[in-house]
């Protein structure tokens, strides 16, 4: 693949990165079907271009842009980061994309904007996993961020992976990385953000609101109700004796950059 | 109805061999290897991304197949006059193997022995927790599936062995909890074990007489 031109972004995490292979091999994807294998398998036929992505709502400039342009428009950064998996495990990603407050910013939102509403692509057609069956998700998947984790300079959209376009089963052509949250916090393949006055409904809320909270930050202290938090197997650092397995870091490192936007909450209960 | 009737099938010295002991370990070994392959693999790094969760999920898939196998031998026999009693046992050990290393992979791989986490797991979280009770269940089939064990318990002896169809309950809630949402596969196992427990279940009611014949 042709490689993107970018320039090195910020907040690059020294951990040792986590293989190519693994990163494009081992996805939750639920578009394409339960198994982490399927994304990469059964993706082949998913068009991401042509693509254009809606930024609507309470914004003063409602806006459609066009991905190619987004990536022509030489504003790409690299960034590295951490990803925890709700599920206990975690990579380290090489990144490029742009950074979401940019992109917010260009739709000018309005003062009674407090949420971010983001909504993924439906081609059941081109998505095997959106053709309902047992253990299918309601489509589209939906999440959201409050405007001011939104504006938070970590939260990026992706648009490519180890300087190359996103693959498919990454979430081609775009995706949300907000690194100190659960990996299912980061949407794919994004065809609308809306900004919006009340909390959107988020799809792994909605499917299971004891298990998955609207915040999903990383939190060693609050277990999943079937597993702990507290630790993360590194995936790609080695087979049975080779891989290893460290302590879960509250909002997985990020806490100098975002822990002032919990102030005062109990995390708790906003898990 | 001899052991192992098919019509037209293996010759009477293969039958013979098929009900010897030779045979049960013959099976016992065979079923094991793929454990021991998977270990291999996952030693060199070939179980791709994830290959503790991968090798988890095989013992664990393995130890409920074996299950399921060895509540099939009485429903067979009642239903097809198939006869596998001989391999009942073996069946069953395979299971306790499998649901061991399932929760040996677990501690020891997944884990590496971090026995916190592993007491918080098996005490406050639901999942586990069933996951534990079906090994608690298992073990004293296990330890009683000796000769002398059959002989020393004799009519209790059946009584206690219908703790594998407790196990069924708790492996089958275990495994549906496993996924984020309902997965087919898991959802048609613990189908297939929900039939046999009804089957038994329908059965003893209607023949009281027959309940010994666990």
């Amino acid at each position: 693949a042709a490689g993107l031109s970018v320039h090195p972004g910020p907040f690059n995490a020294s951990e040792p990165l986590t293989p190519r292979e693994d990163v494009t091999h081992y996805n939750n994807f639920y578009e394409f079907g339960l198994d982490k294998a399927d994304p990469a398998r059964l993706s082949g036929g998913f068009q991401p271009r042509p693509w254009t992505l809606t930024i609507d709502g309470a914004v003063a400039r409602p806006l459609t842009l066009d991905v190619d342009t987004l990536i022509a428009g030489g504003a790409l950064e690299s960034r590295v980061y951490r990803m925890r998996c709700v599920e206990a495990w975690s990579m380290v990603i090489p990144w490029d994309g742009v950074p979401l407050a940019d992109i917010l910013r260009k739709a000018e939102p309005q003062g009674s904007a407090k949420y971010v509403a983001f909504q993924s692509v439906v081609r059941p057609d081109q998505m095997p996993g959106q053709r309902g069956g047992l253990g299918s998700l309601d489509w589209p998947y939906v999440e959201g961020l409050r405007l001011d984790e939104a504006m938070n300079p970590l939260s990026f959209l992706a648009l490519g992976l180890y300087g190359d376009l996103l693959p498919n089963q990454n979430g081609a052509p775009l995706r949300l990385v907000t690194p100190w949250k659960y990996g299912f916090k980061g949407i794919k393949s994004i065809t609308r953000i809306t900004l919006v006055s009340e909390m959107p409904p988020t799809t792994w809320n909605r499917m299971a609101s004891n298990e998955y909270g609207f915040y999903a930050n990383v939190n060693p202290e609050v277990d999943h109700p079937r597993w702990s938090q507290a630790s993360e197997r590194i995936i790609g650092s080695g087979g049975f004796f080779g891989e290893t397995r460290k302590p879960t870091q509250m909002f997985n490192g990020y806490g100098a950059q975002v822990a002032q936007l919990y102030a005062g909450m109990d995390l708790r209960k906003f898990y | 109805m001899s052991p192992l009737s098919v019509r037209g099938g293996p010759s009477s010295s293969l039958k013979r061999w098929l009900k010897s002991p030779a045979a049960r370990w013959t099976l016992y070994f065979v079923a094991l290897c793929p454990a021991a392959w998977w270990f291999w693999l996952g030693a060199q790094n070939r179980l791709g991304a994830d290959p503790v969760r991968a090798f988890e999920e095989f013992l664990g898939l393995w130890a409920y197949r074996f299950l399921l196998a060895s509540l099939l031998i009485t429903p067979l026999r009642i239903a097809f006059s198939i006869n596998l009693i001989v391999y009942r046992r073996v069946l069953g050990l395979l299971c306790f193997s499998y649901a061991v290393m399932h929760v040996l992979a677990y501690l020891a791989l997944d884990l590496r022995f971090d026995f916190r986490i592993f007491g918080d797991d098996i005490t406050k979280r639901p999942f586990l927790v069933f996951g534990m009770l079906t090994l608690l269940c298992l073990s004293p089939l296990a330890l009683t599936s000796t000769n002398g064990a059959i002989r020393r318990l004799g009519r209790n002896w059946k009584k206690l062995h219908r703790l594998a169809y407790v196990a069924l309950v708790t492996a089958s809630v275990h495994f549906l909890m496993a996924f984020k949402t309902w997965h087919t596969d898991a959802a048609l196992f613990v189908a297939f074990g929900m039939f046999l427990l009804i089957f038994r279940g329908v059965r003893s009611f209607q023949n009281p007489k027959r309940r010994r014949v666990a």
